[in-house]
């Protein structure tokens, strides 16, 4: 995660330039720093690090849980209801209420941070994955099946491919939330940047909250580029001929199927 | 472990010093409802009338769908902090005042924006025809049309703005997320169970009883007939995530 390090501290550094927060800008508690920059590195990264950790594990950990309750949903309408009634119950749950609920459980510990996030991505995973897999079109499925498909085969090679678009929309959503979110692990010790957020508050330290708080958002963004990316690696086909974002059924079906 | 926090939290509820007083939870609850309503409805004096005209008039979609993703890449632990610490943070609840707003903003922008956009076109060019002004346009074709995400985009606001009322806790404010902070300020786990409930309840509450206005409201209460038309129907039971390529209702949990 050197990248987006280094991004904000080319943002910060050029409108330190910009004002002259020369040295002694520590002393003068002002919001942009270069010293706090530099003498603090490490506790920059480290943070970061911690953030970046606790939001992969939760967004994998999310898609591993969300992944079969979809499924589920899916074959039981009955389980569909409840399923999706549970999670949205769950997402109106304010987030500070869902780690103070989980600390008696997990104790102090980054488990209570990442279970919180988990429960959270949940509710949008679910849906855009049920949502994929919905909008596969049923002249495909009979297509696969004719073809010898079995359940399984059909699901990863067909179902799966053509949900991607959805699947990874609900992915960026969910993680762009999820490292947002990660900051309020504070109250346990597990916030990554959110950490430096909170001894910035109590500290009084203007540039540490200042930059703490745009490396959160450079993250966010950065991951939300990157999982763009990876949705453009993986689906070639939606951007076939003059198609754009919207995924062209024929060029789909002729590329999964065929 | 876990079953002491329960019966612990429990008999925290129970004990009636903790309701009563300046630190107690008729206070705090006070403060979190007069926080939460005032935001709601200085958010929604803000976004309603920008958000119907810019459907109305068709431009800065854009905008309307960009806003609720930039507000969700944004901490509001971050942006409550920042608040506290500029020189609003001498103006006793200004910083959170101004934060739920800003929260709260992006979905009601972005449903009651989607909402009147998708209304049915060809409804709208009947009304067109048959003569209806710009505003008449607006009050009884377009906002009846629009109902359901209007309400989804309020549901989704009102959500948020309990649950960084809750947050402004974090950053020295008041409200129910004072209950939490103080009990893990405290090592005092039974407090940090019996706020974290309350807080729970109370964002259920609100949705339920905003599910309930939503039923009562309905201009076109048991006049929906045949299959309902993309973005009207489903939208209802799918508050935050309904289509799958685009997240049209809501900001981030907080």
């Amino acid at each position: 995660m050197e990248a987006p390090v280094r991004a904000a501290e080319m943002l910060t550094g050029s409108q330190f330039m910009a004002q002259g927060g020369g040295p002694g800008c520590l002393e003068r508690n002002d919001w942009i720093c270069g010293e706090y920059l530099r003498t603090r590195s490490q506790e920059l990264l480290d943070a970061t690090l911690q953030h970046v950790g606790i939001t992969v594990v939760s967004v994998l950990l999310g898609l591993l849980v969300a992944f079969p309750l979809a499924l589920l949903a899916r074959h039981r309408r009955g389980v569909a209801g409840p399923v999706l009634g549970l999670t949205t119950v769950l997402y109106t749950v304010p987030s500070l209420a869902m780690f103070a609920l989980l600390t008696p459980v997990f104790g102090v510990s980054p488990s209570v941070v990442v279970t919180g996030l988990v429960l959270y991505s949940l509710t949008i995973l679910v849906r855009n994955i049920l949502a994929g897999l919905d909008g596969v079109p049923a002249e495909v499925r009979e297509a696969a099946r004719g073809m010898g498909y079995g359940p399984a085969r059909l699901l990863f090679e067909v179902e799966l491919p053509l949900a991607l678009p959805a699947l990874v929309a609900g992915v960026r959503i969910a993680t762009v939330s999820t490292v947002a979110m990660t900051t309020i692990g504070s109250v346990v010790g597990y916030g990554g940047l959110g950490n430096l957020i909170a001894s910035g508050m109590e500290g009084f330290f203007k540039a540490e909250v200042l930059t703490a708080s745009v490396l959160c958002v450079v993250l966010a963004l950065v991951a939300d580029l990157l999982l763009l990316g990876l949705q453009r690696l993986l689906t070639p086909w939606t951007r076939a001929g003059s198609g754009g974002r919207r995924v062209r059924r024929g060029a789909a079906v002729a590329k999964a199927v065929g | 472990m876990s079953v002491d926090a329960i019966t612990g939290a429990w008999r925290w509820l129970g004990t009636a010093a903790n309701w009563a007083g300046e630190k107690g939870v008729w206070h705090r609850l006070g403060e979190h409802l007069w926080l939460s309503g005032l935001c709601l409805l200085l958010s929604c004096l803000i976004a309603l009338p920008l958000a119907l005209w810019l459907g109305h008039i068709g431009k800065g979609g854009t905008l309307a769908v960009n806003v609720s993703n930039v507000g969700r890449a944004v901490p509001t632990f971050a942006v409550l902090v920042l608040l506290t610490l500029s020189p609003l943070g001498k103006h006793g609840d200004w910083p959170t005042i101004i934060a739920l707003v800003l929260f709260a903003v992006p979905p009601l922008l972005t449903n009651v924006y989607l909402g009147i956009r998708e209304a049915d076109r060809d409804v709208v060019e009947a009304a067109r025809g048959m003569g209806m002004s710009g505003p008449q346009l607006l009050r009884r074709v377009e906002i009846p049309l629009a109902y359901p995400l209007i309400m989804t985009g309020l549901r989704s606001a009102a959500v948020q703005v309990v649950a960084t009322a809750t947050l402004a806790a974090l950053a020295g404010g008041g409200g129910l997320g004072r209950i939490i902070t103080a009990g893990f300020g405290n090592y005092d786990t039974a407090q940090v169970v019996a706020g974290a409930v309350l807080v729970a309840l109370l964002a259920l509450v609100v949705e339920g009883a905003l599910v309930l206005l939503d039923r009562a409201c309905d201009p076109m209460r048991g006049r929906r007939r045949g299959p309902r038309k993309r973005g009207q129907g489903p939208v209802e039971e799918v508050p935050p995530a309904p289509a799958p390529t685009r997240d049209v209702s809501t900001g981030q949990p907080t």
